[in-house]
């Protein structure tokens, strides 16, 4: 049977277990999907690839991996003024995350998240770095400002 | 958020449908932020031409380009009327030159569409600038003045050297800012935002434009998107170093702003940059650190035949065409090799009064204008190995074009163009 955890014992949280965090709505809306996560800033312009949604930043640790539809989780963006646009036109393409997660608020991640219509938080209670691992599912309840996680 | 009794107007359509999209915009992106109020700004720099495919397939589908400005720059759905522009504002770089369209392996009538689409930017006020660096050609904001900017390499600039005020907006905010004068009133634009929070220290003298590019590379993938303090600062760096330093922390972190100490003008002391406060950390940079970050923009050089140079990341000054003419004058470009160099079409104008223009094409090379190989992805055929002189541009041409990229002085790009050869360590 799945059980719901306290986020900060989640490292020991094993499969189908359940677990909650707490946030700001930045885009409202509620979409659910698998978690990509990465400890490492994402660059819009010259970082992702919108045609296919995938991740081109040379040494990036999400290179070639694709976000479209998935909950991306990520500590925030940089680069090029360009990040919102690559989102706006991969909304446009339908490979836009279908949520998002991150930490460090900027112009270019607010905008982006904003134009990309998907979901999005912010200034959680537990950090979701900490918390969610790329595979689990994730629904994002922006309004509600809730994150609930199921390890895979 | 907060808004006036005149925004508030705005919002509910007594500006026409285009201002009202627009505030709309302004107040989903402000709640994004968190910001409480939006502030006045007449200076915005930004893209609203359309130069792809992709968007010249929008407006041919969706109703021309107020379709387009409605949808990339508005994040409007519904096309509405676009009225003339209320703020003062300066069209970015492209994704090609107009004026060499064969080169930037552009279609001739993708070249019409776009012209239709510069015609149009125009008539609705916003100057054609086309260059990634509008402060060198009749955009220099004072002191203090809030500005609605795009373009990495931009922003930096405006906030660190000259004091302006932005922060590093998009596409869709600079258009609603062009229609209400608006901005969210948050980050660089407060005094809070603007206070450095970490300190660099210089152990090495920094003087060459190299130099300043490798300290930018290092720094900015230190700080990331914080605000650094850097003291120990020799020579008065000057335009050419700062448009470098600038646009190369800002691609290998997010850095926005910087505060030289004794040089920029929120510096006087670590103290003022800081607000008062110490700096959180304070890292030392000196020949160690030089030679690491140098290895590490050059890693993915392998090959040491040239097939490509590229000069003007950021758009090159008249100062930096003058010393590559001096550089290539009387010289060759290898013919298994090739130099294209980017500048604003004003500077060129200039370039090519001074004689150097033709110096630069005697030798083989082009100068060209309004974009640059990152923004057009238009390389020479063949390019498997590009030279550059910018710690951005060879942080961006690996990912976006898969090319091998050589960093180093302009005096070692030169070189490269005439002898077909990276031959720095």
């Amino acid at each position: 049977m799945n059980s719901t955890v306290n986020a900060e014992a989640q490292a020991d949280a094993g499969t189908g277990t359940t677990i909650l965090i707490r946030g700001r709505r930045v885009v409202p809306g509620v979409a659910e999907g698998e978690a990509l996560v990465t400890t490492e800033p994402i660059s819009g312009w010259g970082g992702v690839d919108p045609r296919n949604g995938t991740v081109v930043e040379t040494r990036h640790e999400l290179r070639g991996q694709s976000f479209a539809g998935k909950v991306l989780v990520f500590p925030g963006a940089k680069g090029s003024s360009g990040w919102s646009a690559q989102f706006h036109v991969a909304r446009m393409m339908g490979t836009a995350p279908a949520a998002w997660l991150f930490n460090q608020m900027t112009t270019k991640v607010a905008l982006g998240t904003v134009v990309s219509h998907a979901p999005a938080m912010t200034d959680f209670d537990i950090d979701p770095l900490t918390v969610i691992r790329t595979g689990d599912w994730v629904r994002v309840d922006a309004d509600a400002g809730l994150v609930t996680i199921t390890r895979k | 958020m907060r808004l006036t009794d005149a925004e508030k107007a705005m919002r509910d359509g007594e500006g026409g449908a285009a201002v009202a999209k627009a505030m709309d915009l302004l107040i989903r992106y402000g709640e994004a932020l968190g910001a409480e109020a939006l502030v006045e700004t007449r200076n915005v720099t930004g893209t609203v031409t359309a130069t792809t495919p992709f968007m010249r397939d929008f407006a041919l589908e969706r109703g021309g380009m107020d379709a387009v400005f409605s949808e990339f720059s508005l994040d409007s759905q519904e096309v509405v009327q676009i009225p003339k522009v209320k703020a003062f504002s300066s069209h970015l770089q492209l994704g090609f030159d107009p004026h060499h369209p064969v080169e930037m392996g552009v279609s001739e009538e993708m070249v019409r569409f776009y012209k239709k689409s510069e015609a149009e930017a125009a008539r609705l006020g916003v100057q054609i600038l086309n260059t990634c660096t509008p402060y060198q050609v009749g955009n220099v904001p004072t002191r203090g003045e809030h500005c609605a900017w795009m373009e990495s390499s931009a922003v930096v600039y405006c906030n660190s050297v000259l004091g302006g005020r932005t922060n590093t907006e998009g596409r869709e905010s600079v258009g609603a800012a062009m229609l209400t004068q608006r901005i969210p009133d948050w980050g660089f634009h407060r005094d809070e935002g603007r206070r450095g929070t970490l300190g660099v220290h210089l152990d090495m003298p920094v003087e060459s434009v190299e130099d300043w590019g490798l300290l930018g590379y290092w720094m900015g993938d230190w700080v990331q998107d914080r605000v650094p303090v850097i003291t120990g600062v020799g020579a008065v760096p000057n335009l050419p170093r700062m448009k470098h330093f600038g646009a190369a922390a800002s691609s290998s972190g997010g850095v926005e702003m910087f505060h030289l100490v004794g040089v920029t003008p929120e510096a006087n002391t670590a103290e003022q940059a800081c607000g008062g406060n110490k700096p959180l950390e304070v890292r030392h940079y000196g020949p160690r650190e030089r030679a690491a970050t140098l290895e590490r923009i050059n890693a993915n050089g392998t090959d040491r035949q040239v097939d490509y140079v590229m000069l003007g990341c950021p758009h090159y000054t008249i100062e930096q065409i003058w010393e590559a003419a001096q550089l290539i004058e009387g010289r060759k470009v290898h013919e298994n090799s090739a130099l294209w160099i980017f500048t604003p079409r004003a500077i060129k104008e200039v370039a090519t009064r001074n004689g150097y223009t033709h110096i630069i094409e005697a030798a083989g090379g082009k100068l060209m204008t309004d974009s640059c190989s990152a923004m057009s992805r238009a390389v020479p055929p063949g390019t498997k190995v590009v030279a550059l002189d910018s710690a951005k541009q060879a942080h961006y041409l690996p990912a976006i074009l898969g090319l091998q990229a050589w960093f180093g002085t302009t005096a070692q790009c030169i070189d490269a163009a005439c002898s077909g050869r990276w031959s720095a360590p």
